[in-house]
């Protein structure tokens, strides 16, 4: 993992005692509170509907065992007891105080973490591919970019006040593990014809209240390019960016009224002033970087695992498991492992203390110390030993975080939604339980196959409720929560805006709404084999329209 | 006119917090000092923009209650669960108190 240097160091312990200094002045009344909230969203703290709310970014999603346990400290003598992982593959406490936040950010700098850059318009921790490194199907491991993009835009000058926030993603292979076509600009690894590592670039995607998907302006970019690119167009941004309406701030608004391809344009003129000067990346620097994410110490192990195999036969929760939360490696006889943090009628991506310590002593005994955070809003464990899956599972179930529903229908992505943000319309928590509850039995989940459903309580869509299969967006209609569904929307390389299928259903008829949703898709779809995906393509929304409506 | 009460989040904790008739803030709603009417609500609103800019609490509002038996009860959800805490975790909030 990377370690931060002493550049790093230094500036995150002063921030800190920058901030504990703003706290004091806001307390003694010498900072009103219009002057004290630009100073503490730069900090990452929030001010939600029952408490303060602090935001602390998760760099591309990858944790230490040391940082783990260090988070559950801070839920527990700060908080109360849990915190809450998000699809920015961060984690959010609900319940800070204003005087210990200070405290908070000293102790998460003492393991080289912190909460800059989680708010404001600038730019935000990069999503990355939780499978970095170790995925069987990468090109190459996109951490080392994640990392070199993390050091360029961390406190840069310029981009410090864009007009509006400004979200990257970068996934490592032909899969799209990071949501890229949702980003504000979208990095796909590739390799050019002589083999040397490179990006396809997208730009201008997001959701929001205007979902649109990122178009593609470049084929490839070498990597040593990658940063002028981004200063590019990022620059082209700041210039032209819309300042006086929030609502046409973001880059995807700038890229559609420009048009894709002036914006390239536009992109390459600034581009061809920069390209050859300090930015361009030096390739023994790319080499030290690199050195940070070498891999651990593999044993030389066979593929095959008969042990692994006996397990698999002889317990059907373990066999159950393995099929849906197990992933190949790309080291002969290790495995990926996702954690649900999705228990069957559970909040989404809530981990207790006690939880997260379990994780990171797993990480410690069988996993070289190294814990990932998905933007799905489980973790993820990225090298185990085939022979240690068995001993994994059980320690996993004895603290509830064993189910086995990774990319399942209960694999819910959901938001805090009115239970805890001030933007929310509506709840989408309580959604999200009933909802798995109602799909518990594992053989069934098994039967239906894989599905993404997201519930955003409202038209921010942290909750990606566009990009879902069986998208979910809770409303207010006089006070009452009524919820949209959407069909056919995907986040991976095929990635789609879904189709509102028509009126919202309230709180008692959703659950019952995607249960007829799949109800139509096992009596339509060619097989087990055709995805819930792939039959709405074939189909498309009329049959399910008319089953949702047909009493009415 | 339906009567409303004046909330804010408390500067040290965040904490939901009502105005109550003396002037001071409360944790409970019941608590609330009530306005029957558009002047005494602007009257109530003004005194917590004088604690606002005093810097104690932050951003008071007011909001609509219906009174039951001297019984201020939200309406809407939003301040509904505002009262109580996350409807998802009846252990944290307010709620805890009432129960």
């Amino acid at each position: 993992m990377y370690r931060y240097d002493e550049f790093d160091h230094t500036f995150v312990t002063q921030r800190v005692e920058q901030f504990r200094e703003q706290v004091a002045r806001r307390i003694s009344g010498e900072l009103s509170e219009d002057e004290f909230k630009p100073l503490r969203l730069m900090n990452g703290l929030y001010l939600q509907l029952h408490a303060y709310m602090l935001r602390v970014a998760v760099p591309y999603g990858t944790l230490s065992a040391r940082q783990l346990r260090q988070l559950a400290y801070i839920a527990r003598r700060y908080d109360r007891g849990y915190g809450h992982f998000t699809t920015r593959q961060n984690i959010q406490f609900n319940w800070p105080t204003l005087s210990d936040t200070p405290d908070i950010l000293a102790d998460l700098a003492a393991v080289e973490m912190h909460a800059i850059q989680t708010s404001g318009n600038c730019i935000r921790n990069t999503t990355a591919d939780a499978t970095a490194g170790v995925a069987a199907d990468e090109v190459a491991d996109s951490r080392i970019y994640c990392e070199i993009i993390r050091q360029w835009s961390t406190l840069h000058p310029e981009f410090s006040f864009l007009p509006r926030k400004f979200k990257i993603a970068v996934t490592g292979s032909g899969r799209d593990r990071a949501v890229t076509a949702a980003h504000d600009i979208g990095l796909r690894m590739q390799r050019d014809a002589d083999g040397n590592p490179g990006f396809e670039v997208l730009v201008g995607g997001g959701q929001g209240r205007t979902p649109v998907l990122a178009a593609k302006i470049r084929d490839f970019l070498p990597e040593g390019d990658l940063l002028s690119y981004l200063e590019a167009i990022l620059r082209v941004y700041n210039q032209l960016g819309r300042r006086d309406n929030i609502y046409k701030a973001r880059i995807k608004i700038l890229v559609r009224e420009t048009g894709a391809a002036e914006f390239a344009r536009l992109v390459e003129a600034e581009w061809a002033h920069i390209r050859n000067g300090e930015l361009r990346l030096p390739a023994d620097e790319l080499e030290r970087i690199r050195g940070y994410f070498a891999p651990p110490l593999y044993q030389a192990l066979d593929d095959a695992c008969p042990e692994l195999a006996a397990q698999r036969a002889g317990n059907r929760g373990f066999d159950a498991w393995v099929q849906s939360n197990v992933e190949a490696h790309k080291r002969p006889g290790y495995a990926i492992a996702t954690i649900s943090l999705k228990p069957h009628g559970g909040i989404p991506g809530d981990a207790s203390a006690e939880q997260m310590e379990v994780v990171a002593g797993l990480a410690d005994r069988y996993g070289f110390g190294e814990i990932r955070v998905t933007y799905k809003q489980n973790l993820l464990l990225p090298d185990l030993r085939k022979g240690d899956l068995f001993a994994v599972w059980k320690a996993l179930g004895e603290t509830g975080l064993a189910t086995a529903n990774s990319h399942r229908l209960s694999d819910i992505i959901a938001c805090p939604g009115l239970d805890y943000c001030n933007l929310a319309n509506a709840r989408s928590i309580p959604i999200a339980q009933v909802i798995s509850a109602r799909f518990a039995d594992l053989e069934r989940e098994r039967e239906i196959g894989n599905v993404t459903v997201n519930i955003s309580g409202c038209i921010n869509a942290c909750a990606h409720h566009h990009v879902a299969n069986i998208g979910i967006l809770g409303v207010d209609k006089k006070g009452k929560e009524f919820y949209q569904v959407t069909l056919g929307g995907a986040a991976d390389e095929n990635a789609a805006i879904g189709d509102i299928v028509g009126p919202a259903f309230d709180e008692d008829r959703i659950a019952g709404a995607v249960e007829t949703v799949v109800d139509v898709y096992l009596a339509e779809r060619r097989g087990a084999d055709e995805a819930f995906i792939d039959t709405y393509r074939r189909i498309g929304l009329k049959p399910f329209k008319e089953k949702l409506y047909a009493a009415h | 006119m339906p009567s409303t009460a004046i909330t804010a989040n408390r500067l040290l904790d965040g904490a939901v917090i009502y105005l109550t008739a003396d002037g001071g803030w409360s944790e409970r709603l019941a608590d609330a000092a009530i306005a029957d009417g558009k002047d005494a609500e602007t009257d109530l609103l003004a005194a917590a923009e004088t604690q606002a800019r005093a810097g104690t609490v932050i951003g008071p509002y007011a909001f609509k209650v219906e009174v039951e038996a001297g019984t201020p009860i939200p309406l809407g959800r939003r301040e509904a669960i505002r009262t109580l805490g996350p409807s998802v975790r009846t252990d944290l909030g307010t709620q805890t108190a009432t129960h």
